[in-house]
């Protein structure tokens, strides 16, 4: 690989961190009073915005209506200021087409979507700044959206994305990582039960090499389960003080 | 024109109360109890033979049940509640009604009171006059009947007090919100009706002078509303709002102290976050005061 160094010759990344050390995580829920969950996330330079409404009564077409549990919708969309260059439009191209299918995928997986038959449950997501990882920012933000919603999941879900360099997993990629060209994973999983909830995985990489690299996001996504929790457990905390009862 | 800026500021944290410690909170994902002896009720699921948490909130025993209430979620509803709608499709011999549920309530044709009294047969006639009663768009109070399997409502409209609304402002807020309690219709003392609606929505109308019998509450007065009476409807409006973002429960009392503490603010200082905050203060202080 030309250019830069991704791994230093003492193991530092090129922002300075170890190659399994998530970048900085500030979260915070209930962000918007209209919807029914909110949630914004910023980790390193990636921040992302999720609301969620519902469940509700299916709008628009009635056939898409599922007698035994509730529809998902997502959208994924990026902000036209997100990126280094202005994107043309936020939502509707091949890439956040793709994105929106994954994110409805992870979330079937983790909802207990039986409970609230013919309704409907809407997730939107937009990246704000993206600076790699939006999958998974995407997925972490929606998580405590939803969970802030009231809506019932098996577990969190959380994401982390991961890359191999020189025989290292690295872990929770910057956009520079990405840009590199090697190869790219992302990981959703339900931490406690370590249920797979999405897996994906760009360019090829050695089967040998897959353990580890699947490890290594496993991990990384139990850290951040520990920060959300963190999260979802002070904000509990301070709601149920202040309605106290 | 005067503008009112200010800073970004760090949240504050209500640290300065009470800590609660007695409450055993939960997020997804926690095991509540290994032990088979329990009941599995709302907001928890079975993960071989341990009970699981489904949501984020509070967990409630009753005996052997073992539930998990959460903060903020849309409205369950149950039979007797009190609820504030909007009517969003009006079908053959129904009307649906959204009312902040997990799916439309349903309003039958057969459980309103049509003008001409109570035994009056429902005709055909009436069944194409349905949209003369109640259209797309219009507010309704109403009661729960019944809750069907699937989670939808019910709904009746066969008293005096339910129908449709007038003039006035409606305020959304959570339904964990709102405190149940015996009568949800409350004439206050300051010079405006309200109904807390079980569902969240909160109506706030001019009191009315009298009840005309022969309507059965689809005939609407359009008389303008003195502005005395508008100045006190939007004081409450910010005061409900006031109150439902420092996550205080609406219940009349609550609503007649905050809106005597915000009696010597402009109406529209109200939402100042400082003025609102010194509000609310006085208002939790007065209630502790009165609980004792």
């Amino acid at each position: 690989m030309a250019g830069i160094e991704l791994l230093s010759d003492q193991g530092y990344r090129v922002d300075g961190r170890k190659p399994n050390e998530l970048r900085k995580i500030q979260a915070r829920m209930g962000v918007f009073s209209q919807a029914d969950g909110s949630a914004y996330i910023e980790q390193g330079n990636t921040k992302a915005l999720a609301v969620v409404y519902g469940p509700h009564e299916i709008r628009g077409s009635r056939s898409k209506s599922q007698h035994d549990r509730a529809i998902i919708n997502c959208q994924y969309s990026m902000a036209t200021f997100s990126t280094g260059e202005r994107k043309r439009r936020p939502h509707g191209d091949r890439k956040s087409s793709e994105m929106t299918l994954h994110l409805k995928q992870t979330f079937e997986a983790a909802i207990l979507t039986q409970l609230y038959p013919r309704s409907q449950i809407d997730i939107y997501v937009q990246i704000l700044q993206a600076d790699g990882g939006n999958y998974s920012a995407c997925v972490n933000a929606a998580t405590l959206a939803v969970v802030d919603a009231g809506i019932p999941l098996r577990d969190y879900v959380c994401a982390c994305s991961a890359g191999f360099v020189e025989d290292t997993p690295l872990v929770d990629l910057s956009h520079l990582e990405e840009s590199a060209g090697g190869t790219q994973l992302s990981l959703a999983v339900l931490p406690k039960a370590e249920h797979l909830a999405l897996i994906e995985m760009d360019s090829r990489l050695h089967q040998d090499h897959l353990e580890s690299m699947m490890d290594a996001a496993t991990q990384a996504c139990k850290d951040l389960y520990a920060v959300l929790d963190r999260v979802v457990r002070d904000h509990l905390q301070e709601v149920t003080t202040s309605i106290g009862e | 024109m005067a503008a009112d800026l200010r800073l970004p500021a760090p949240r504050k944290r209500s640290t300065d109360l009470p800590k609660e410690q007695g409450k055993h909170l939960v997020a997804p994902g926690d095991v509540i109890t290994t032990d088979s002896g329990f009941m599995r009720g709302h907001g928890t699921y079975m993960d071989d033979e341990k009970l699981v948490a489904s949501v984020a909130g509070v967990v409630e025993r009753v005996n052997k049940l073992i539930c998990v209430r959460p903060l903020k979620t849309r409205f369950n509803g149950e039979v007797g509640d009190v609820v504030v709608g909007r009517i969003t499709e009006v079908q053959q011999k129904r009307w649906k009604v959204e009312t902040n549920s997990r799916l439309d309530s349903v309003l039958l044709l057969s459980s309103v009171n049509l003008p001409g009294g109570e035994l009056r047969r429902r005709s055909s006639e009436d069944e194409l006059a349905m949209r003369e009663y109640l259209q797309e768009g219009d507010l309704i109070s109403a009661e729960v009947q019944s809750v069907f399997a699937d989670g939808a409502l019910s709904l009746h409209t066969r008293s005096l007090k339910y129908g449709k609304l007038g003039q006035g402002v409606l305020v959304q807020v959570s339904p964990s919100l709102i405190k149940r309690r015996k009568t949800h219709f409350h004439n206050l003392t300051c010079g405006a009706s309200i109904i807390l609606g079980n569902n969240g929505y909160v109506w706030i109308y001019p009191t009315p002078t009298e009840q005309n019998e022969e309507a059965g509450g689809f005939v609407t007065n359009t008389e303008p509303v003195p502005l005395s009476d508008r100045e006190v409807i939007s004081r409450l409006r910010n005061c409900i709002l006031a109150l439902s973002m420092h996550k205080m429960l609406l219940y009349d009392t609550s609503i007649l102290y905050s809106y005597e503490s915000a009696f010597h603010h402009q109406i529209k200082d109200i939402l100042k976050p400082e003025i609102m905050e010194e509000i609310i203060e006085e208002t939790r202080r007065r209630i502790l005061e009165q609980e004792g």
